[in-house]
């Protein structure tokens, strides 16, 4: 199987889907030539044209309430944000109509669109530039939450997005685009809402999404070496959550880490330990450990980005909390 | 239109000198790539920000946008705290917490760049507002590029300062482009000052290139707005000599002609050449102006690089003030 980017992955999935299906089309500042801000859409204007590839006005706002309209009458608009900072410009848009439009109507109607976007830190790119922000859209009912760690899920996530009859976020991370993985040739879809256990394990369940995956799926090797066996679990789609697989691992393991970039503070790990609070809580042998970010704004300086953000370290250190164990000093996790 | 004093147009010159050449070193210094983060350059707007600020007072306010380095400069911002903030370094306008996009200088009532597009326009009608309700006779001055205007918060925030007639001057700095987007593309007026007609305020487009032409529209939207005469918005029109940031090449969406062009309508070059004309400054007052300049970016550059990181102790300060 060859290697793709993740760049490369969302770029194919939007491809496809437009190749396929003429309803298709893409809406958002500079996706044309500029390709985004990240180089995702390149390509796809001299191979689609400017009907399909329509570059906005500066206007978030816009962008999804006319990716709305345009849901409503029969097109599948993929609209891009920029970066999930500015989504936050087009909150009414999607909490107030796009996520209530199809419930307000009584089903006579259906929304089938995408907002992607992307969000994390670790380029010192600023607080308004740097955030994680995917807690608020789970929380509005009449969404659906993506977000994609590998090249892989993130091809076959957007494709079932696109296709989806419902709005979807789908949320990717800055610092993924330049992570490479296997991705088939062949055509393949993921289903919205299957999580995926990404390393088998039997001490400790952690759960973890996005770039926080890829941290944790290393920490677990080094773990490895200290005897203790971490069940990786990625749960790609957050709402809805695949709450089974999450639960049938924690039964199994008996504990539970949380990993996420967002700040600890009503970030979505809460909802996940509180999941497995309300229906799990004989299977744990240990208090729920969540790893998340500070809660910070994210700041310029990378030292202290990197101080406020979640490190393979933090993952380590809850490991050995979680299990009781003594961390061995020559980890030198300070 | 009033004579502006030769002092007044050596201020201007100054200012466009120190920040041509702030903004040079500041690439020089991304480029042996220790700087973090992002640096969106403002080369070729200079006369803006140097014109309009010159009829500022100390006490009136700026505000400004991701590409605000030449802003905060024609303010009266200091290179080595500036240059520490580009180094992340404690000794900075932020303690490196905020970065090229969000240099704040309060003690300048510089309040601030932002790095969401858009974001300062009704910001700057509350600084306004707080002024007026306080009865200071300040005047706030909001920066803003181009695409901004296409913003809901560009509408709102001057539709609001119309209506109740605050002293504050909406400055687009219309170098023509959004990133990528043509303003021809994503307006359909004539010109960028027709907005204002939409708020019932004046509007009036300007060569962003011609000092003292932007001199004279801002002297007086800014005497306007000190005697209570409300709101103005001033289009002033420019272009960036780089891309949209250093990592764009800035060619995909300009042509090379074009970008060269441009660069012969250079603001400095023009003023300069007629200033010397006039005799108001000479080629080697120039020479030594451009000397000290380049000394204070010298130490400003030795400063940042020798200040200290903030400390991981503090990472957490100044989230919230004590509680009362
Ligand atoms: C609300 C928001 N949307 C999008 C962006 C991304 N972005 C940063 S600058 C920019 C273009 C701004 O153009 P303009 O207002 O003309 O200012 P210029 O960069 O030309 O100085 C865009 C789209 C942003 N920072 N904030
Ligand atoms: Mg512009």
């Amino acid at each position: 199987m060859r290697d793709l980017t993740y760049r490369e992955a969302v770029r194919e999935a939007l491809g496809e889907e437009l190749r396929r299906d003429k309803s298709v089309f893409l809406l958002g500042e500079d996706i044309a030539e500029y390709s985004g801000a990240y180089k995702v859409t390149q390509g796809l204007l001299e191979e689609f044209g400017r009907e399909r590839i329509r570059n906005t006005n500066l206007a978030e706002s816009a962008i999804a309430g006319a990716a709305l309209g345009a849901a409503l009458v029969g097109t599948r608009p993929v609209a891009e944000i920029m970066y999930i900072d500015f989504s936050l410009l087009a909150l009414d848009q999607i909490f107030n109509q796009i996520a209530k439009f199809r419930y307000m109507t009584g089903g006579m109607v259906k929304v089938p669109l995408v907002i992607r976007t992307q969000g994390g830190g670790g380029k010192a790119a600023g607080l308004h530039h740097s955030q994680s922000l995917e807690a608020l859209y789970t929380h509005i009912p009449g969404l659906i939450v993506v977000m994609p760690s590998t090249p892989y899920d993130a091809k076959g996530l957007l494709k079932s997005s696109i296709r989806d009859d419902n709005p979807v976020i789908f949320i990717e991370h800055k610092g993924l685009y330049n992570e490479s993985g296997p991705v088939p040739e062949e055509e393949y879809m993921i289903p919205l809402g299957k999580a995926e256990v990404k390393r088998q394990g039997k001490d400790i369940t952690a759960v973890a999404y996005s770039k926080s995956l890829l941290l944790t799926l290393k920490a677990a090797e080094t773990l490895e070496k200290y005897g203790i066996s971490l069940e990786v679990i990625d749960p790609r789609t957050l709402k809805p959550l695949d709450q089974d697989t999450i639960l049938n691992s924690v039964e199994k393991t008996s504990r539970l880490m949380i990993v996420h970039e967002a700040c600890k503070t009503g970030g979505f790990g809460a909802e996940i330990a509180a999941i497995v609070a309300e229906k799990g809580i004989d299977y744990l042998d240990a208090p729920i450990k969540r790893v998340a970010a500070l809660d910070s704004p994210i700041p310029f300086n990378p030292r202290l980005e990197d101080y406020v953000l979640p490190n393979e370290n933090d993952i380590i250190k809850g490991a050995f909390e979680l299990t009781g164990k003594e961390i061995p000093a020559e980890l030198k996790l300070g | 239109m009033q004579k502006i004093g030769s002092e007044k147009l050596k201020e201007i010159f100054i200012k466009m000198l120190r920040i041509r050449a702030f903004e040079e070193r500041a690439i020089a210094e991304y480029r042996k790539g220790i700087l973090p983060g992002f640096i969106h350059s403002s080369i070729g707007q200079e006369a803006i920000p140097s014109s309009v600020c010159a009829f500022l007072r100390d006490d009136d306010y700026i505000l400004t946008t991701h590409r605000g380095h030449g802003d905060i400069i024609a303010k009266g911002a200091k290179f080595d705290k500036m240059m520490a903030e580009l180094y992340a370094k404690e000794t900075g306008y932020n303690k490196g917490r905020g970065g090229s996009m969000h240099i704040v200088a309060a003690d300048l009532n510089m309040l601030g760049a932002t790095a969401i597009v858009g974001a300062g326009v009704p910001i700057a009608s509350g600084v306004a507002l707080g002024c007026k309700m306080q009865n200071l006779d300040r005047v706030t001055v909001c920066f803003t590029g181009d695409a901004a205007t296409c913003t809901g918060a560009f509408h709102e925030g001057v539709g609001l300062a119309a209506i109740w007639n605050l002293p504050v001057i909406f400055v687009v700095e219309n170098n023509q482009y959004g990133m990528s987007t043509p303003v021809k593309y994503y307006c359909k007026l004539e010109q960028l000052s027709d907005r204002a007609k939409a708020y019932g305020i004046p509007g009036v487009t300007v060569d962003g290139n011609d000092a003292e032409a932007i001199a004279n529209v801002a002297s007086e939207a800014i005497d306007r707005a000190r005697k209570d005469g409300g709101p103005t918005l001033i289009d002033a029109i420019t272009y960036r000599y780089y891309g949209h940031h250093m990592g764009d090449p800035g060619t995909s969406y300009r042509t090379k002609e074009e970008i060269e062009e441009w660069k012969r309508h250079d603001p400095i070059e023009r003023f300069q050449g007629r200033l010397l004309k006039a005799k108001v400054i000479t080629k080697s007052e120039i020479q030594e102006i451009q000397a000290s300049i380049n000394r204070e970016l010298d130490e400003a550059v030795k400063f940042a690089m020798e200040s200290p990181e903030p400390r991981i102790e503090d990472a957490l300060n100044n989230i919230y003030c004590p509680s009362a």
